[in-house]
């Protein structure tokens, strides 16, 4: 697992009260971690905090899934 | 009209994080204040309050119980204890777990006087430090006073009145008054009734001695500070914590065979009129507040054995509401009890109202009356009232006044009785 990966996943056990198995790369927040939207503002305003990157609106929406995090995350480091 | 009785407790204080665990260590004449310890008060002037304890403490409290995570990291403290108590409540009633019919008849008034306060602050500093785009999408629904209400009705789906007084420390008084009400006038067969306060934070906590209504005499000796009646009294001792309370349409608690712990057979409200924060100078608006519940009881003076007093150390309310007190029971005086649990648990401002009347219920059904700690040197106006001082004392409880008092010259009181 990538270090990303790892940071993510942290996060959103932390912030969604989710069991760590449940955070596996293809659980998308809403469906698989009881997420609202509410909650996908807040996930990607830690996302940003953590590492230190802007993920404007437009692409913060396209984030469903964990990997979709991770992913968008990597191409901006 | 139809008739309304209490049928579950539930409470979060900070000698308890249940009813039965806060009512032991009251009647024990323990103190739950002590140095804050939330924030780092060394440099204020009021360097001590009665917080809810963490949960390995002797008698702390664990928001785990009743409240997921994820809720307790997005919304205010007051919310967490507010959601915990009400869940106690229905359990306690045996009414967790109700019909769609009968939720739809089932509603929610649960208050506070300040909200959010913590959260306000920190961010506030968030929003000052690192721009609007830092400030959690939680913010606002985290904050607001009717959200223990709100989260309440979702997590049991409880459809019918959903209300949140706001009127400084009478919130709770008032919370349980209106709420009877509903039911007495048929809007709802069941209501979860109460209070909830946590604003143990740098900005209550300097707001408040401020204003010069914290005791700051007694920093090192936390458990002495809060003394109602006491001529060394100097300001109240700011607590925390929720209490709730299930009221139900008489008949169909009866039918249901559940427990009825009280009758709430009076309730009375009024305004002062007269200033913010000094209470008015002949007690007027506290004393004609008991008079209207005591004319709705339908009871005579002389039935009431109990009265729990707003009492919150102040050097002038205290006084005050004793000389309404003396005034309306005249003779009757002699045989009643009067108590202030804010010797103890510290004043919790819009929970006060509704963790007081569980307590004048449970002084109903084990027929003790629970102390008024630190009364070493009663004040002149003490004489002829047994004011309970330093330990609980048995007799018998038959019907019970409660009285609350807020900012703005608010002012509830509500008399029980059992049933």
């Amino acid at each position: 697992m990538s270090e990303t990966a790892d940071r993510v996943k942290k996060i959103v056990v932390e912030h969604l009260g989710v069991e760590a198995e449940k955070v596996t790369e293809d659980a998308s927040f809403i469906d698989d971690l009881g997420a609202d939207s509410l909650d996908i503002v807040e996930l990607v305003m830690a996302f940003e905090e953590e590492f230190g990157v802007e993920i404007p609106d437009d692409a913060a929406e396209k984030i469903a899934t964990v990997k979709d995090a991770i992913d968008y995350i990597d191409s901006k480091q | 009209m139809r008739r309304v009785v209490v049928t579950g407790l539930g409470m979060v204080s900070p000698l308890g994080g249940d009813v039965e665990t806060s009512w032991k260590n009251i009647i024990a004449s323990k103190s739950g204040a002590a140095t804050i310890t939330r924030f780092d008060a060394s440099e204020y002037k009021c360097r001590i309050a009665c917080e809810v304890k963490p949960a390995d403490h002797e008698y702390g409290y664990d928001p785990g119980l009743d409240v997921d995570h994820k809720i307790q990291r997005q919304v205010d403290p007051f919310i967490v204890y507010g959601i915990s108590a009400a869940s106690q409540a229905l359990r306690d009633a045996g009414l967790d777990n109700m019909s769609e019919e009968e939720r739809l008849r089932a509603g929610c008034s649960i208050g506070s006087g300040i909200g959010g306060l913590p959260g306000i602050e920190s961010e506030s500093l968030v929003l000052a430090n690192k721009g609007p785009g830092r400030v959690s999408p939680h913010f606002v629904h985290g904050r607001l006073i009717n959200l223990i209400s709100g989260q309440v009705s979702i997590k049991y789906g409880l459809m019918g009145p959903n209300h949140a007084v706001v009127t400084a420390c009478s919130t709770g008084a008032h919370s349980i008054g209106d709420a009877a009400r509903m039911i007495a006038m048929d809007d709802a067969d069941v209501m979860l009734a109460g209070g909830a306060e946590s604003a143990i934070c740098p900005i209550g906590i300097a707001g408040f001695a401020q204003a010069r209504a914290l005791s700051t005499a007694f920093n090192d000796t936390p458990e002495k500070a809060s003394r109602p009646y006491d001529v060394n009294r100097d300001g109240f001792v700011m607590g925390e914590g929720a209490g709730v309370v299930v009221l139900e349409e008489y008949e169909r608690a009866r039918k249901r065979g559940a427990h009825i712990y009280a009758e709430v057979i009076g309730y009375g409200l009024s305004g002062d009129a007269y200033h913010v924060t000094a209470p008015h100078p002949e007690g007027n608006g506290g004393y004609r507040s008991m008079e209207m519940a005591l004319r709705k009881s339908g009871l005579s003076l002389s039935d009431i054995d109990y009265v729990n007093a707003h009492g919150t150390s102040t050097p002038l309310g205290d006084e005050l509401e004793l000389g309404a007190v003396k005034r309306l029971f005249g003779d009757n005086i002699a045989t009643m009890s009067m108590s202030s649990t804010k010797s103890a648990i510290g004043h919790l401002l819009g929970g006060a109202g509704a963790v007081e009347s569980i307590f004048c219920i449970l002084a109903m059904r084990d027929q003790i009356v629970p102390p008024t700690l630190n009364l070493d040197e009663p004040s002149e106006s003490c004489a002829g009232v047994d004011l309970v001082p330093h330990v609980a004392k048995e007799r018998k409880v038959r019907a019970v006044l409660n009285n609350s008092f807020g900012f703005g010259g608010t002012n509830a009181s509500l008399i029980m009785k059992a049933i």
